[in-house]
């Protein structure tokens, strides 16, 4: 079995930082209990016991099947375990599945965008699905932040790669997610695209989010992390914490 | 920072209360179904064209008498909307791979069923718009008229429209990842939908027939099929979702 390295947890939320201009926001801490995953005859991740707490910035690093993308899945609630459980823990305490996932944003390479609706109208439809309360001011703020007002009523199709990612992230951040899942964000991103990610990473972290990102390369972006764990063949090989570049 | 901590508090409160929801879901994913075939016009102009061609070569290839169509054309019919059907649902979850926005479905606080509904709900309109230009050409080519008996006819395609697309659209939610999908969605879905095909025409037949008799039985069996459709898409489409 394969053993993360516990961390010293806090009861308080961390809320510090140049947010600049994001709501505060509880940061879900993990706890992975045994976790195992596999598909038919292949252990796409090996039993893991793993504690991620709130606020934390987690670099996921590894070549192409170290089972990243897996952890992530079954993070996101996207695969269910073959065995092992995983917990969620919000600042009041163990949360359900269901709870979680209300609070749970995901940035993966595939964009999760339709292609056949507006900036305006993929947001539109995910302020509905998430059931938020001033959904028209919640998306115009969205693609605001974004720098994609003034493109909000063409079709996404009509997008370069660095815009469809910006428009990702306005999705995945549309609900204010305690907990976000970035699954190889900078793939295909130029210099400029990823300096842009590097930022909103930033202020994601300051704001209190607990991020878990995965990449096979390493550059400015995993630099921001505050704890890098690495896999290789489904097992973790190494987790170390550094201070990050929060500030 | 006392009152941040208190609002991220209250806002983890009330994340914890909410359940996954069924309506909200169901009618945020039926309207972006029907905006984006407004837009696309992909699947109506397709299954169209596709239904209205059965329909003209079987007239011209059999050039039916009145009443030869009072008997062979309910068949005709139904076999036309149970081809178009089918070639109208194989994309329903299709569509959804390219940008794996089934993920991001799957991600919000939905209840899984809202997706396999809200897409059954657009298929049942399509498929019914499909219906709504068929019949008159129908009418006009086998030279039967349902005038006298069209909301008969209405209920019975409301039933038999229901129980081709409920299982289609979660038989394209199975075959969506599979390799010959083209071919496997039919292969799974013309054997089950064989008692909608019958209790559909032999209700058909019954309201055309001279005169028109009540199709009770026909009614009851497509009603039924729609319930026992419905309730096994809602117990088996969350466990054909997961990984």
């Amino acid at each position: 079995m394969v053993r993360g390295r516990a961390l010293s947890s806090s009861p308080d939320i961390a809320l510090s930082g140049d947010t600049a201009g994001l709501p505060a926001v509880a940061g879900l801490g993990i706890e992975y209990s045994a976790v195992e995953k596999r598909y038919g005859p292949i252990r796409a991740l090996r039993p893991t016991t793993l504690e991620i707490h709130h606020a934390e910035f987690v670099a996921l690093l590894g070549p192409n099947g170290s089972g990243k993308t897996t952890l992530l899945r079954l993070t996101a609630q996207l695969a269910r375990p073959t065995s092992g459980s995983i917990q969620f823990r919000g600042p009041s305490g163990i949360e359900s599945r269901s709870a979680a996932r209300r609070r749970l944003g995901v940035v993966a390479h595939p964009t999760m965008l339709y292609d056949d609706l507006t900036a305006e109208e993929n947001l539109q439809l995910f302020a509905r699905l998430y059931d938020l309360p001033d959904a028209a001011a919640a998306v115009s703020t969205r693609l605001a932040a974004c720098g994609l007002a003034d493109r909000r009523t063409d079709l996404v199709r009509t997008f370069s790669r660095g815009m469809r990612q910006r428009l990702t992230l306005a999705r995945a951040l549309l609900h204010n997610p305690g907990l976000l899942l970035f699954d190889e964000p900078t793939t295909g991103l130029d210099v400029a695209g990823c300096e842009w990610l590097a930022g909103e990473l930033r202020r994601l972290h300051a704001s209190g989010c607990t991020i878990i990102m995965s990449t096979h390369q390493g550059g400015e972006v995993t630099g921001l992390a505050t704890r890098t764990i690495a896999l290789d063949s489904g097992r973790i090989v190494r987790d170390s914490r550094s201070s990050g570049a929060v500030a | 920072m006392a009152s941040q901590t208190q609002t991220v508090r209250e806002q983890s409160v009330i994340s914890a209360e909410a359940a996954p929801r069924l309506w909200p879901g169901l009618w945020a994913i039926f309207a972006k179904e029907v905006r984006t075939e407004l837009r696309t016009r992909e699947l109506l102009v397709t299954t169209a064209v596709f239904a209205l061609t059965v329909v003209f070569m079987f007239s011209f290839s059999f050039d039916p008498t009145s009443e030869e169509s009072r008997h062979i054309g309910p068949g005709l019919l139904w076999i036309a909307f149970l081809f178009a059907g089918t070639l109208m649902l194989e994309p329903a979850f299709l569509r959804e791979q390219s940008n794996d926005t089934l993920a991001a479905l799957r991600l919000a606080p939905i209840a899984p069923t809202a997706i396999l509904l809200g897409k059954a709900l657009s298929n049942f309109l399509f498929l019914s718009i499909t219906e709504v230009l068929l019949i008159p050409v129908f009418v006009v080519f086998y030279n039967v008229g349902v005038a006298s008996v069209l909301p008969g006819i209405i209920l019975v395609c409301v039933l038999g429209t229901l129980g081709i697309v409920i299982p289609g659209t979660l038989f394209s939610a199975v075959t969506a990842h599979a390799r010959m999908r083209e071919m496997l969605l039919p292969l799974l879905l013309l054997p089950i939908l064989t008692p909608i095909l019958i209790a559909a025409t032999e209700a058909t037949a019954s309201l055309l027939s001279d005169p028109p008799e009540w199709p009770s039985m026909g009614l009851k069996l497509l009603a039924g099929a729609d319930i026992i459709f419905l309730i096994a898409a809602y117990f088996l489409f969350d466990s054909l979702l997961e990984e």
